[in-house]
């Protein structure tokens, strides 16, 4: 194995949950409700997976555990901020705060618990292809399945009516409630489809990257996918660009450390943050002012009856 | 043959508030029947609960004689119901066709609704492109995406809110031949309006609304605007006293050559703006929304500097580097269009509101404490001398209804006495009572020898206090032309952009610009 190999490896494990939850929050974004609470609904996903995988010994079972735990995260969020119209921001970082502490009580018991990770599922023959095979067929199945759910995604958003629909709640929830449709349930179900992708990422640090449990192993993922979809502007297949871009920058601040070089590591792990800005800074000037994002984002909608 | 559509003994109550009571209504085929009424007369509620969108606590709705019940709007749609809205209903970062698609049930693919778009769009006579983003095209434009995604719901009633308010003279003309093609087929309309001219031109039935009870029910062809108008408000509406006269006093605000970049990407830029105004003259500014009249608001009223300090001067100081206290200090005051949250921050209170625009000037504030006494002092002042009703002495603003805290914000700064007010939209979605107490204020204010500039969309307005008008179009100001013998087809020609150069402009005028007049 060579080292770009090696490095090209460790990129993909450090960007798959980055993108998996990033396109989960995309979703959620694009139907008008900002979800601040990726970072809790991830750890969450991580405990909850690693206590199911363990207690049943079957690793399906942790995954289940985990996109069901961030679904129950997200419904919490969605009963403050779509029932009772909280503000968004408030309920999200509650929700952070709040799932990080709950999962340190979830995971008490296994705490440095080891245990098998997911392994590889190696596509036969086209794996055994010198540097492509292992890079691009010989992934574990969140890989294949973070760019079915981008792909997935992409073409929801874009194709579909029912993805139209989706974009007109976040566009202009009155607009698209005058038109008939139900807001509230259509942004209900894009939160909880965040909660599923979200507790997913979460699976994947605690089943495959890192197979075991320690407090607060998402170490801000949570947030970087957040700044992934801004920095994306949005856009399913920029997320899956940025996401690499950022998963990157972690391994590469590791090997050049490794290599000697002398960067702080804290300004590299800043920089998906600065990236961002920049970026966003970047938008408006092109755009003369206004972000990409769905008009209504953020704002809380209630019907009148 | 029973009627197309008939709501019986209609109820609709909010709380305590009955906004419907035992109303009825009937429609019959080819008809365009009015709805007509003052501001929260109950027009709007009853509308929502005729195209679904809010049900009826009592009472029924009966479509060609049969009992009709409607969950949604798409069940309205289902059974023929049509309706476009007073505020449009579009989404702005989205194509005309998708926009289309999301007011038509079922999947059809969006090439097939460009199609279908394009045919009914020609068939009558309202032309859009289907790629093109919304929010790039002009008020009439996007009207025409309302009633052609309506039409392609092939409807038997039409439902239209309100829909001449935003358009030039010229654009409802349009308007009014496609009302009569979509009558010749005989589809119903249902048509809301305040303009009651225009009511009794087109239509043949009006059913009258006050205080969410039906007054009336007359063939406005059969009456006068004034009738009309009487029955609407229950009392007889004064006209306001006003002798237009060609300007003599000293010039106390004046612009010159302003021109500005827009401050946000789909703003309009001001080019070679230049008026002046007079002691004791109401200068009117006419045009169609988004010409450039937040623009030059903003400009006015120093929310946004001009270039060069001479570019605004205010009794003969150039002012246009100084921010809007200054200006205010100088005896100028402001009223923006937006009457909550720009004009009233929605959650204040009255005397709040008050020392927001009154704290640089009006003694609100001694050695950096607030004196509450004196806020309330004038929260009463402007209650007494504009007619506001509201419950408590100091409600929030977001508490009174539009019409009373426009009074408020309005006499707020007129109470000040200032040397020069620049007001926006004075009466904008205000009933008619408090609309002529507002104008005949300005007359008076004026009379007084203060300098009012009025920008308004509302041409009737306009003619019946301003003393001169000009147009705004695509950020460019005509001349000040006097308004004898100034006719409603001469400034609607104006407003269409007709006899201003031929622009470069950004790509929101540049689309504007299409608009056939």
């Amino acid at each position: 194995m060579t080292l770009l190999e090696a490095i090209l490896l460790t990129v993909i494990t450090a960007s798959t949950p980055l993108l998996i939850a990033a396109i989960g929050e995309l979703v959620v974004e694009k139907s008008g409700v900002l979800n601040l609470g990726v970072e809790g609904m991830m750890i969450m996903g991580a405990a909850c997976g690693i206590v199911a995988a363990i207690a049943t010994g079957s690793g399906a079972a942790g995954v289940l555990a985990a996109v069901l735990a961030g679904m129950a995260m997200a419904a919490l969020f969605a009963a403050l901020t779509l029932g009772l119209a909280a503000n968004q921001v408030a309920a999200g970082l509650a929700l952070t705060i709040f799932g990080i502490g709950l999962s340190g009580v979830v995971g008490a018991a296994h705490v440095g618990a080891q245990r098998e990770g997911i392994g590889k599922l190696e596509i036969p023959l086209l794996s055994d292809i010198p540097f492509l095979g292992p890079v691009l067929f010989g992934q574990d199945p969140f890989v294949y399945a973070s760019f079915a759910l981008t792909a997935g995604v992409a073409w929801f958003l874009t194709r579909t009516k029912a993805g139209l629909i989706l974009r007109a709640c976040g566009e202009s929830a009155a607009s698209a409630h005058a038109l008939g449709y139900p807001v509230l349930r259509i942004r209900f179900l894009a939160i909880l489809f965040g909660g599923a992708c979200a507790g997913l990422a979460g699976a994947y640090l605690s089943l495959v990257l890192t197979p075991f449990w320690t407090s607060g192993m998402t170490a801000g993922r949570g947030w970087i996918a957040l700044a992934i979809v801004v920095f994306a502007s949005w856009l399913p297949w920029r997320a899956a660009l940025g996401a690499y871009l950022f998963g990157g920058i972690t391994i590469l601040q590791l090997h050049a450390q490794g290599a000697g070089f002398r960067v702080p590591p804290q300004l590299m792990s800043a920089l998906p943050y600065l990236i961002t800005i920049v970026v966003l800074v970047a938008i408006m000037r092109l755009r003369r002012g206004g972000t990409a994002g769905p008009a209504n984002l953020g704002t809380p909608f209630v019907p009148d009856r | 043959m029973p009627p197309l559509i008939e709501a019986q003994q209609i109820v609709k109550r909010f709380g305590s508030l009955v906004a419907n009571d035992h109303v009825d209504l009937t429609v019959a085929a080819g008809e365009v029947h009015a709805l007509l009424g003052e501001n929260g007369a109950g027009k709007s509620t009853l509308v929502k609960m005729l195209y679904g969108l809010l049900q009826p606590d009592e009472g029924r709705i009966l479509w060609r004689g049969e009992k009709l019940v409607l969950n949604g709007p798409r069940d309205a749609r289902r059974a023929g119901i049509g309706m476009v809205f007073q505020h449009f209903s579009l989404f702005e970062a989205m194509t005309v066709a998708e926009n289309v698609a999301l007011a038509l049930d079922g999947e059809e693919p969006l090439p097939r609704i460009a199609a279908r778009l394009a045919e009914v769009s020609r068939a009558y006579g309202l032309p859009l492109e289907p790629r093109r983003e919304v929010w790039q095209l002009s008020v009439g434009e996007r009207q025409r995406i309302e009633i052609v995604r309506c039409l392609m719901q092939d409807p038997q009633l039409l439902i239209l809110d309100e829909p001449t308010s935003v358009l030039t003279p010229q654009e409802a003309e349009g308007l009014f031949a496609t009302l009569g093609k979509i009558r010749a087929e005989g589809r119903a309309v249902l048509y809301i309006s305040h303009k009651l001219e225009e009511v009794r031109r087109i239509c043949e039935a009006a059913t009258i609304l006050r205080g969410g009870k039906v007054v009336a029910r007359c063939d406005p062809r059969q009456e006068s605007a004034a009738s009309l108008a009487r029955m609407m408000v229950g009392t007889e509406v004064g006209s306001v006293r006003h002798d237009a006269a060609e300007p003599t006093g000293p010039v106390r605000l004046s612009v010159s050559a302003l021109s500005m970049p827009p401050a946000e990407a789909h703003g309009v830029a001001l080019k070679d703006i230049s008026l002046t105004l007079h002691r004791g003259e109401i200068l009117g500014i006419a045009g169609v929304a988004g010409n450039g009249q937040d623009e030059l608001f903003a400009a006015l009223s120093g929310e946004r500097l001009a270039p060069r300090a001479e570019s605004v001067a205010l009794d003969g100081t150039a002012v246009g580097r100084e921010d809007i206290n200054a200006r205010r200090r100088r005896g100028a005051a402001f009223v923006p269009e937006e009457r909550l949250g720009h004009a009233a921050a929605p959650r204040f209170s009255l005397s709040e509101n008050a020392l927001v625009s009154g704290h640089a000037a009006n003694g609100f504030v001694r050695g950096g404490f607030v004196e509450r006494g004196r806020m309330l002092g004038w929260v009463d002042a402007v209650t007494k001398a504009f007619d506001v009703r509201k419950g408590p002495r100091d409600p929030e603003a977001r508490a009174l209804s539009g019409g009373n805290l426009q009074k408020f914000v309005v006499g707020r700064e007129i109470l000040r006495k200032p040397a020069v007010l620049v007001v926006a939209q004075p009466t904008w979605g205000v009933d008619a009572g408090a609309a002529q107490l507002i104008r005949q204020a300005l007359v008076d204010l004026a009379k007084e020898g203060a300098a009012v500039l009025v920008i308004s969309q509302d041409l009737d307005e306009l003619l019946e206090i301003a003393d001169r008008i000009a147009v705004i179009f695509h950020g460019r100001l005509s001349q000040a032309m006097p308004v004898q013998g100034l006719t409603r087809e001469a400034l609607g020609l104006l407003m269409g952009g007709s006899g201003f150069p031929a622009d470069d402009a950004a790509p929101g005028a540049a689309a504007r610009e299409r608009e056939p007049a």
